[in-house]
């Protein structure tokens, strides 16, 4: 790598040189979104990781602590690869993959609970919280717990937990203990509600890893900062292999950590193209999806304004999406503030469309994408199809997709 | 003076205790609301909080997230809820009503909208759970020239300087969170709520009443010998959730239902302010 900042923190600009891309302001804000919107009894638990985090963010010595884990443990950097062969099937731009699914534990998640483990260390706090969808933050968490010899208590909807067995499996070999959430509509949206009852009941002695870029300040930017060691990378390398940045880049989306994660550092560079991949469903049109940047709008949920699928009368409508890991009605606020200023494109490939890509990838490259990843995959193939063979996308994939084979095999009428 | 000011204050000049039971609109049925709304206050109720039921209700414990899943399954939106208020005025315009929630529904209709719809209904307060006081402007400049009192939560954890900034915020009174917690947990530290209540004292004139944790005559005389007054939401909400949506409901029986309110009442009625 040659590009290694000593304070990865926030915008990367000095004091007073900060720009529409420095934020959030000092209460959480995206422009409107984000905030801190949360019970009485948790504010005083955001301020004070607020405070510590803001202090942190600027010391280099837990940077270089932070990079260290993250190279020795993980396993950074994770290879840009230029993936030949489905870029030869459709015939456009060369489709290159930032290989995220390599990190220790299989996905993007680990670089944040890395963060965020040092941070509750630091703050003393022994006990761990998390809330999961796919059960990859679940594990990544269950992970540093372990490493750290700290409890960990991870929330997963039942009908989560159903669909990705191995990943609680996993998650009770680290150690963690693993509770089924049984209430609303038993997906990532009320293990997020039950980890927030938890931490207001445990505030004391509790820390609290959300997994996505999502919650209440400082959660959008600490997860946005420390997932942000994505792009920072696919930025270097694109430079050093390509001699260029690149055309575009293309994440998807669910909460939003892994996309703000590779493309914040790129924001400023005005010629790249952002693609947000929501998950689609069944399709946009039936109402049966994950996409509230897409098909949704503005309101307040877990901690922040941004948008959400809701229905007229302000409740939160079920999502669908075959991916657990996609499966939830709102997303950081960040990305909210970056579609409504145009920067980045927001999207959807559907359940069909990615569960072709999942295919593909596995079929043309060897690689097995987890199905939040095929998504990006599947929406970067089309678009690399209307693009000239000069041009190249970079495309974040986030997991690899070895949770996914019950899922997978299930849709082909196989049991394993 | 506000409604909710005017109660209040009459209680105090007889020095007497506020109770203030908690329900959720639309448990177990839109049609038992009213009706349960008139037998609280026969029960001994000065002021009501009316639940705005919410999907994702993420401070409240089992029983309250089961009564509003019961009330979303009968279909019951905010305008319901304003609809449910302003029935309740038509035979009781003393009884201040309270509405307590969480903010989507009420930034999904819109801050004026419900602002307008909830002074004709007849709505003495908000209270949205959520909505931290820095973050109040856009609910404040559409509730508050309408004369709708504003209440805050203040919690265990709640910082000094976070204190002063809700007692300016709030009006009405000021609902104290007696644990750290979800609502409907147990209260383990009684001494540690009274010293806490004391110290607010020294900050506010608002009236200053507990939450959280009062479920029977016992905790709520606790509670009451050292603050203003009492909420009971999960003793009362537990007791609802035995009622039958469709069937049919006399008022015995709703009066059976609240019976924890006639309790509590008889419990503190005689505890001197």
């Amino acid at each position: 790598m040659s590009e290694s900042p000593v304070v990865h923190a926030g915008s990367g600009l000095p004091a007073g040189q900060e720009d529409q891309f420095s934020g959030p302001d000092q209460h959480g804000h995206f422009g409107r979104y984000g905030g801190a919107f949360v019970g009485e009894t948790l504010v005083a638990a955001v301020e004070e990781l607020d405070r510590v985090y803001s202090k942190m963010a600027l010391d280099p010595n837990f940077w270089a602590e932070f990079d260290k884990d993250l190279k020795h443990y993980v396993g950074r950097p994770s290879p840009l690869y230029l993936a030949e062969r489905l870029t030869a099937r459709y015939g456009g731009a060369q489709i290159v993959l930032k290989r995220e699914d390599l990190n220790h534990t299989g996905a993007h998640k680990i670089n944040n609970t890395i963060g965020q483990a040092l941070l509750a260390k630091f703050m003393g706090k022994p006990r761990i919280i998390a809330e999961t969808g796919a059960g990859q933050h679940g594990v990544a968490s269950a992970t540093v717990a372990a490493r750290l010899g700290l409890e960990c208590h991870v929330y997963m909807g039942a009908d989560d937990i159903k669909r990705q067995s191995a990943n609680v499996y996993r998650m009770k070999l680290l150690g963690a203990n693993v509770i089924a959430v049984e209430s609303g509509s038993r997906t990532l949206k009320d293990a997020l509600n039950e980890a927030l009852r938890d931490w207001a009941t445990n505030v004391d002695n509790t820390y609290y890893i959300i997994g996505t870029a999502a919650g209440p300040h400082p959660y959008p930017r600490m997860v946005r900062d420390f997932q942000a060691v994505i792009g920072r990378e696919a930025r270097a390398q694109s430079l050093e292999q390509f001699g260029r940045l690149p055309d575009a880049l293309v994440a998807c989306v669910g909460g939003g950590s892994n996309a703000i994660g590779l493309f914040h550092p790129f924001l400023r560079d005005a010629d790249v193209a952002m693609y947000g991949v929501e998950a689609g469903g069944d399709g946009l049109e039936t109402g049966r999806h994950a996409a509230p940047l897409s098909a949704g709008r503005p309101g307040v949920l877990h901690g922040n304004r941004t948008y959400l699928m809701t229905d007229d009368a302000g409740q939160i409508l079920d999502t669908h999406s075959v991916s657990a890991g996609l499966d939830y009605p709102g997303v950081g606020p960040e990305h909210s503030w970056l579609k409504d200023i145009h920067r980045v494109n927001y999207v959807a490939a559907t359940d069909k469309e990615a569960l072709a890509a999942f295919r593909d990838l596995t079929r043309l490259e060897g690689i097995i994408p987890a199905l939040e990843s095929s998504h990006a995959v599947a929406y970067a193939c089309k678009m690399a199809a209307d693009m000239s063979r000069d041009k190249f996308i970079v495309v974040n994939l986030s997991g690899r997709g070895d949770k996914d084979i019950h899922t997978v095999a299930g849709i082909d009428g196989i049991t394993i | 003076m506000s409604r909710i000011s005017k109660t209040i204050a009459a209680l105090q000049a007889q020095n007497k205790k506020v109770l203030i039971p908690y329900l959720v609109a639309g448990d177990p049925e839109k049609a038992l609301t009213v009706r349960l709304m008139h037998a609280l206050v026969k029960s001994g109720a000065h002021i009501i909080e009316l639940g705005i039921p919410f999907s994702d209700p993420s401070s409240d414990g089992t029983v309250i997230q089961l009564g509003a899943e019961r009330a979303l399954r009968q279909g019951t939106t905010l305008r319901d809820v304003l609809a449910m208020v302003a029935e309740f005025r038509t035979t009781d315009q003393n009884t201040p009503v309270v509405l307590m929630g969480y903010l989507n529904p009420i930034e999904i209709m819109g801050y004026e909208a419900f602002a307008g719809a909830a002074d004709a209904a007849g709505v003495d307060g908000v209270l949205v759970v959520d909505l931290p006081a820095y973050e109040c402007e856009e609910l404040f400049k559409a509730v508050r020239p309408r004369g709708i009192d504003t209440i805050f939560l203040i919690a265990p954890t709640t910082t000094a300087a976070r204190e002063a900034a809700i007692c300016q915020n709030t009006t009405g009174y000021l609902y104290y969170v007696s644990l750290k917690g979800v609502t409907g947990a147990a209260i383990t530290d009684a001494t540690a709520i009274r010293d806490k209540i004391n110290h607010l004292r020294t900050v506010t004139d608002l009236p200053l009443v507990v939450g959280f944790g009062i479920k029977d005559a016992n905790s709520a005389r606790e509670m009451a010998a050292i603050s203003d007054g009492v909420i009971v939401g999960s003793a009362l909400v537990d007791s609802i959730s035995h009622l039958q949506p469709g069937k049919t409901c006399s008022e015995q029986d709703l009066l059976a239902t609240v019976a924890v309110i006639a309790t509590i009442s008889d419990a503190i009625k005689d505890m001197k302010n």
